[in-house]
């Protein structure tokens, strides 16, 4: 009976291949592209969050200024000093490192090359807060830092650009009047957070760089990273009061410095896509439902002619579970097949655009699973519940139906 | 009397009613009918247009259940029979040519007849050998492939008739059969079933409008108005008169 059943199955799956391609076709469209969506979305999470965790992790950022974003007023705001580090250093509890930084958008020029840049003027301690590793080379000098030596450890994008596949070690860098000597090289990290190259940098001593580059004894930055136990808002809350104490600002005045963690970017760019990836997920969603409407169009489209193909079989002596096996086997096949292809399908889609986009490919089997069940339920139940209906009726009635 | 010897009734219909419809568009196309047929008779079903040759062959075939009335197959209530052993009576007993062919489409000649054969479960083999026989005894040898758009109206009977007769049924049920045909393929046909019903001892109850066909019968059932009106043996009549 089930060979029989099999047999009938696939030759009225043959017989009818436009009705059965139909099928398919919407079954595919529904499961690769819940699939591809949900995977897409899920390297999307996976690639922000290794980025944030190339950042450094328990990172404070503070900044004179009164806001973050574009067009912030940091012009009126004074700057920071190396006081204003030694104080935070001294006392505010539980941090690792405090890292002071001076940023200036320099020309480095080496032999015939030249290359523009950001040049950092920071202490060893920038490498600890900021995730760096040192791929060659050695870190500053106590000598070097006190006197402000013209060396730096320059990132893997500036050593590319001005050395090439040599390793830039001994060389020296044309930095505007003076040259600096490589002593160290940076391991790259990639892309970071907002799409920018990280690794397009250069460190120097922050007196180097204060001297020779800015001329000031201004800090642009410091960068405040916390022991892993310990809690960031009360660090947060704490800076906040020794700044605006050491700056003199009253009660009824705004911060003119901002402080920025980096775990609340993190949660906050992850809270973003994640909100995306549910709403991809939506999309695709409505897409697999679209998907599953067209199946059932097309079954209830057919439902005419099959109710008067089962009121035939009936009235030649077929039972009613030999007929509903048949419909049943049918709705199984057409409905396993185009989720199977669906899934390949949306499997290279994968593949090729997480390649495309830099990301990494995440195959999540729970979707796929769920893309899959989905579908073929809507495709088994759409195929087998007007079957039984017809299956029901009298096999005059179901030939008479119109 | 030769009918006599026939035996036990095979088929016996008591005040079978069928109403189609409910309440107001309610309509009586069977009003009490009252049957008897033996195995191996062969009868003609005539009468008008709509006086309900085609309901009463379709409950004779189980395909439909009466309204009220008993129908007994070899002694076997059929309307208290459910629709599997329903079923299982159609599969195993019966043979029904369809007033409108009922083929299906973009289905081959052949595997339109071998269909009865796979519901009964028999080998391939069997199958084709059958089907090809049953094809060849209506006049259908080398349009095996076509499907039902491709035969004409004459042609899809023929086929109907094949898959009917393939399993070598205890009663066969056509209604029409001869309807789409041309005289001589008419003739061939009752011929055929005249065959049947002689060599093989297939019980045929066929509804006819010519009385040409008619004649092929031993015994001639008229309808009138969803009732028997009259029931004569044509053969039985010459014989004591
Ligand atoms: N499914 C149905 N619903 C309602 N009325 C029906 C149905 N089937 C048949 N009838 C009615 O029952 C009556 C008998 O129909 P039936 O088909 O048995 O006639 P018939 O004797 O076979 O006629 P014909 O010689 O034209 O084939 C007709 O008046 C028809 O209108
Ligand atoms: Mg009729």
């Amino acid at each position: 009976m089930l060979l029989n059943a099999l047999l009938l199955a696939l030759r009225e799956i043959r017989r009818n291949l436009m009705r059965s391609f139909l099928t398919v076709l919407g079954i595919v469209i529904g499961v690769a592209a819940v699939i591809t969506m949900v995977t897409l979305g899920n390297g999307a999470t996976q690639m922000v969050a290794n980025q944030i965790a190339s950042l450094g992790s328990n990172l404070l950022m503070v900044m004179p200024g009164q806001r973050l974003g574009p067009g912030r007023d940091s012009a009126g705001a004074p700057k920071f000093k190396s006081a204003d580090v030694e104080a935070i250093q001294q006392q505010i509890n539980g941090l690792k490192v405090v890292a002071p930084v001076v940023g200036s958008s320099v020309t480095l020029v080496a032999g015939t090359q030249n290359w523009s840049s950001t040049v950092n003027g920071t202490t060893n301690d920038y490498l600890i807060a900021g995730n760096w590793k040192l791929a060659a080379g050695r870190l500053f000098s106590d000598d070097e830092e006190r006197a402000g030596k013209a060396v730096c450890i320059i990132g893997n994008t500036v050593k590319r650009e001005l050395f090439g596949n040599q390793s830039p070690l001994g060389n020296s860098i044309r930095v505007k009047t003076f040259d600096c000597e490589v002593i160290g090289l940076l391991a790259a990290k990639g892309q970071g957070g907002m799409g920018q190259d990280q690794d397009d940098t250069a460190l120097m001593p922050l007196r180097t760089v204060q001297r020779r580059l800015t001329g000031t004894l201004d800090i642009g930055m410091i960068m405040v990273s916390l022991k892993d136990t310990t809690d960031s808002a009360g660090v947060m809350t704490q800076l906040r009061s020794l700044l605006r104490e050491r700056r003199k600002l009253a009660d009824n005045v705004d911060d003119n410095f901002n402080v920025m963690d980096t775990k609340q970017i993190a949660e906050t760019l992850s809270g973003t896509i994640g909100t995306m990836t549910a709403l991809l997920g939506a999309v695709a969603a409505v897409s697999l439902l679209v998907g599953g409407i067209g199946i059932m169009n097309i079954m209830l489209v057919s439902v005419t002619e099959r109710t008067r193909e089962i009121g035939i079989r009936l009235a030649i002596g077929a039972l009613e579970n030999e007929v509903l096996l048949q419909f049943l086997i049918e709705a199984v096949v057409l409905s396993a097949f185009g989720g199977l292809v669906g899934v390949a399908l949306a499997f290279v889609a994968c593949l090729g655009l997480s390649s495309l986009m830099h990301m990494p490919f995440l195959f999540n089997p729970g979707i796929n699973l769920t893309a899959f069940g989905f579908s073929a339920a809507i495709g088994v139940l759409f195929g087998y519940v007007p079957a039984r209906r017809a299956a029901q009726l009298d096999p005059i009635a179901a030939l008479r139906h119109e | 009397m030769a009918v006599a010897e026939l035996g036990a009734p095979l088929i016996e219909l008591r005040a079978i009613t069928k109403t189609y419809g409910e309440g107001q568009a309610a309509f009586q196309a069977l009003r009490g009918v009252d049957l008897q047929i033996a195995q191996g008779e062969f009868v003609a079903v005539m009468g008008p247009s709509g006086s309900g040759k085609s309901t009463a062959m379709n409950l004779l075939g189980c395909l439909d259940t009466p309204t009220t009335g008993e129908y007994l197959f070899r002694g076997i209530h059929v309307e208290q029979l459910d629709r599997n052993q329903r079923a299982l009576l159609r599969r195993n007993c019966l043979g029904f040519v369809f007033q409108g062919f009922n083929l299906l489409a973009r289905t081959s000649a052949q595997e339109n007849v071998e269909l009865p054969l796979l519901y009964r479960g028999e080998a391939a083999d069997v199958r084709h050998a059958q089907a090809r026989a049953a094809l060849d005894k209506v006049g259908l040898a080398g349009w095996e492939h076509h499907t039902p758009a491709e035969l004409s109206g004459g042609q899809q009977q023929r086929v109907a008739i094949a898959r009917a007769i393939v399993t070598n049924p205890l009663v066969l049920l056509a209604d029409e059969p001869t309807g789409n045909l041309d005289s001589k393929r008419s003739h061939e046909i009752m011929e055929l079933l005249s065959r049947l019903n002689g060599e093989q001892d297939i019980t045929v109850i066929m509804v006819t409008h010519e009385p040409d066909m008619a004649a092929y019968a031993r015994r001639i059932v008229h309808f009138v108005d969803g009732l028997v009106a009259s029931d004569e043996r044509p053969g039985a009549t010459e014989a004591c008169c």
